[in-house]
């Protein structure tokens, strides 16, 4: 899929990275879709991919046995979706589940992840980039858990 | 109006209108009870609020600043005052001195895209500036309203914030922190969104109001975005007695809230915000 | 105050026994006289009938947490400081009903409350207390809104001021440049000269025509050169004994860049949060309001009362107090009176009086306060890198 190369090095999240690295990510790249209510992965799973969210949203989920699903955040188009491929042991931590409509561009983990071993230098620029990605979850995270409107009394 | 002879005077205004707005939230409608001039105020100001022999607390103006034959405040009833005031309920007579303040650069914004970051109740003083934008819609440029709540049930202004994502020329994106089942919108804090949302950094004027974390957190993502700090203005809180400079409760460094604020340009203030216990 | 003139500088002399005569005077045209007299064990301000209020033959004994009232060998008028008074419990009374109101068919309304307000003579203002009042007067007149109740108390006041003829253990007025000499916004300025031959005088500076229309009807006679000469010596002799110092220079500066120092955590340990500071400072001017009702609930009256940064209420917001530590309120206090005071209101906080000093329960100085804040800046550059040692002392 030649016409995925300049989208990918034209997004913010692989902004400056080296061309024959955008070369690289293109043959591990493809184009998928989901529809509304469609899981594009579950709590468990083996982490084999990550997206670009390039359309739609989805939910990342953990499922709870007495208050079913509670949503922890929505993601959106441009946002990136999964970091678990990265990180051993390669498995997903919550559900993620398209709410509506959702286009995105999926990547290869599995191939990236033995390219990252071969070429340190891909796997430093891939762990700088998804660092970002997980340091910023776990920053709203916290926000969250501050109940920052709450009554306080 | 404030009397300038004497400030510390109020002025009686009677509840016409109680609109619960959340479980804990309720919007007041206030005209004077004796004819006045009308009310003028400044998006972003505030006034002191009286219920006989209670006491007064401070609360933002959340009306059309274009109407002045009543205003309009969102209160949440925490405190004994406001508290009070939900008990006076519609008919009562409470006791207005106002409008105090600084307000939101909205001269300053036109020519600009504005993007609005609004926390829990904080929407209430932002909305007059929502008003005067619509009413003059073609001199701004794209506007963004990025609204966090704790969970659906605290949204405020609900059917307000439907009707204007139905207009075509502004941007509303509404998350919360903590979703109940049924609920389709965004989930998270109201940072999150700052990244997405459609403006052109190094030509936008932020307005940000909600607690001093959730501002923290939301200059510094507007600020990774290209917005300049002296292009971010936020509304301060503190304790207020007179709402005019004399009883010193609400320094703020350098400053008093009630006059100096409570809106203040975020360069201003940015050696100071975010000190413990300043 | 009356005008001020330039023409009416020339000094006279106004012998010791001719001095009731003036405050006759002040009666005559309904001045309510407030000055220095004995009470509560110390000097404080109070009304004065006669000439014999006045703590004749005594003096004051100052320093950290010490105030002690001693005799004099001789029987000078003004032979002493200040106390733990200042004149803005005149101008700005400690309560004060600011409305009150009734109920009725329209929920309520606010009575007419016009309180006659006598006009004041103050006797004996010191140079601190002069720029003490002028801060206040910059507070509550000079912004957007004029301070009413202030207003109203402060524009008819008369002032006779005294030149401090000797310094107290905790005075720093020199160093602040407020003093020891009276030199603007008096009507009528004193130097109290007694000579051993037992002479007792007064030279007298004119500041206002209403000052020199007063002392018109005062016996007295036109100053020597040595007498003015002598009032001139007093004044240097007193200045070169004050009992603190206080370096100002960059002072503001100083304190923005040390929010986070030291020497903070160190005053906080002994700083008991009592207010005591706040409430003798003649420039503090922070108040709350109560609000009140009678037991049949048709009346409710709001009332102000002097408050202090100390107490854990006074940054109360909705969830808890801003300022919570001991160590957040002292800064506060502080940093307010030497340094945002000068963004606020263009001038310093402090005028040196002592009274925070002396009346502090636990001795803790203004003066050492910033001057151990800015020797650290000195002996560590970069500024606060402070050796950790200083906290753990009494751990």
């Amino acid at each position: 899929m030649r016409t995925l190369e300049p989208f990918l090095a034209e997004h913010p999240f692989l902004k400056d990275l080296a061309p024959e690295y955008i070369k690289l990510l293109t043959g591990c790249a493809s184009n998928v879709r989901f529809d509304a209510g469609q899981f594009i992965f579950r709590e468990g799973d083996e982490a084999n991919n990550f997206y670009i969210i390039r359309h739609g949203k989805v939910t990342i989920q953990l499922f709870a046995v007495e208050r079913g699903a509670i949503t922890i955040q929505t993601i959106e188009a441009g946002d990136i979706l999964g970091w678990s491929w990265l990180i051993s042991p390669y498995i997903c931590r919550f559900d993620a589940q398209a709410v509506e409509l959702t286009r995105a561009i999926a990547l290869d983990g599995k191939c990236l992840r033995n390219k990252c071993e071969l070429n340190h230098d891909l796997g430093y620029e891939l762990l700088k980039r998804f660092s970002h990605i997980i340091v910023q979850r776990l920053e709203a995270t916290r926000l969250q858990l501050m109940d920052l409107y709450g009554a306080h009394k | 109006m404030v009397d300038t002879a004497n400030p510390f005077i109020p002025t009686q205004y009677r509840i016409q209108k109680v609109l619960g707005e959340t479980y804990d939230t309720f919007t007041v409608e206030l005209v004077p009870l004796q004819d006045n001039d009308g009310f003028s105020f400044l998006p972003g100001q505030f006034n002191m609020l009286y219920v006989f022999g209670v006491g007064e607390a401070p609360i933002s103006l959340c009306s059309d600043p274009a109407i002045e034959t009543s205003i309009k405040h969102t209160i949440r009833a925490v405190g004994t005052v406001t508290s009070a005031i939900q008990r006076l309920g519609r008919g009562g007579v409470v006791g207005v001195r106002g409008p105090f303040g600084t307000h939101w650069p909205l001269d300053d914004a036109k020519g600009n895209d504005v993007v609005i970051v609004a926390g829990g109740i904080g929407l209430a003083p932002l909305r007059p500036a929502l008003y005067q934008i619509f009413a003059h819609r073609e001199k701004y440029g794209r506007i963004a309203l990025l609204f966090g709540a704790r969970t659906p049930h605290d949204i405020l202004y609900k059917h307000e914030l439907e009707r204007w994502r139905g207009r075509f020329d502004v941007e509303i994106k509404v998350t919360v922190d903590s979703a109940i089942n049924g609920w389709r919108g965004n989930v998270g804090v109201v940072t999150t969104l700052i990244p997405g949302a459609q403006f052109d950094p190094l030509n936008t004027i932020a307005m940000i109001c909600g607690p001093e974390v959730m501002m923290r957190f939301t200059i510094k993502e507007l600020q990774n975005r290209g917005v300049k700090t002296e292009n971010i203005y936020i509304s301060m809180e503190r304790n207020m007695k007179c709402g005019v400079g004399f009883c010193g409760h609400c320094q703020f460094g350098p400053t008093f809230v009630c006059k100096d604020g409570p809106i203040f340009r975020f360069d201003r203030i940015n050696t100071i915000f975010g000190k413990r216990e300043i | 105050m009356g005008k001020n003139n330039k023409n009416t500088t020339e000094k006279v002399i106004l012998k010791h026994d001719h001095f009731q005569t003036l405050i006759d005077l002040l009666k005559e045209r309904e001045y309510r006289i407030v000055g220095p007299t004995l009470g509560e064990g110390a000097i404080v301000y109070d009304d004065l009938n006669t000439v014999d209020d006045l703590p004749i033959g005594w003096t004051d004994d100052q320093d950290g947490g010490v105030y002690r009232l001693k005799k004099r060998n001789d029987r000078a008028f003004f032979g002493y400081t200040v106390g733990p008074h200042s004149w803005k419990k005149f101008l700005f009374p400690s309560q004060l009903r600011l409305w009150k109101a009734r109920r009725d068919e329209n929920g309520f309304h606010i009575e007419n409350d016009k309180n006659e307000i006598r006009k004041f003579a103050f006797i004996g203002v010191r140079s601190c207390d002069l720029h003490a009042i002028s801060v206040q007067d910059t507070v509550f007149m000079h912004g957007i809104y004029s301070e009413p109740n202030y207003k109203a108390r402060r524009e008819h006041t008369f002032i006779l001021a005294v030149n401090c003829g000797m310094a107290g253990g905790t005075c720093f007025c020199a160093s602040m440049s407020t003093g020891p000499e009276a030199t603007s916004g008096f009507d009528l300025a004193l130097t109290e000269i007694l000579q051993e031959k037992g002479e007792h005088y007064f030279v007298v500076e004119t500041g206002t025509e209403l000052g020199a229309e007063i002392l018109l009807n005062v016996p007295h006679r036109e100053a020597k050169k040595e007498e003015i000469h002598a009032a001139e010596t007093i004044i240097k002799n007193t200045s070169q004994s004050m009992g603190r110092t206080m370096e100002t220079k960059d002072i503001k500066d100083l304190l923005y860049r040390n929010y986070e120092h030291p020497r903070w955590d160190d005053v906080a340990k002994r700083c008991l949060t009592c207010a005591n500071c706040t409430m003798v400072c003649p420039t503090c001017f922070c108040t709350t309001v109560e609000d009140v009702t009678d037991l049949t609930g048709e009346h409710a009256e709001r009332w102000r009362k002097w408050d202090s940064c100390f107490t854990m209420d006074f940054s109360f917001i909705h969830g808890g107090s801003i300022r919570a530590s001991a160590k957040s309120r002292y800064r506060q206090w502080m940093t307010h009176k030497l340094a945002t005071w000068i963004d606020q209101f263009g001038t310093s906080g402090c005028v040196g009086c002592g009274r925070c000093i002396t009346w502090c329960p636990v001795a803790i100085d203004i003066t050492e306060e910033t001057r151990e804040i800015r020797k650290s800046e000195q002996t560590h550059s970069p500024n606060n890198s402070i050796k950790e040692g200083n906290n753990n002392e009494n751990a």
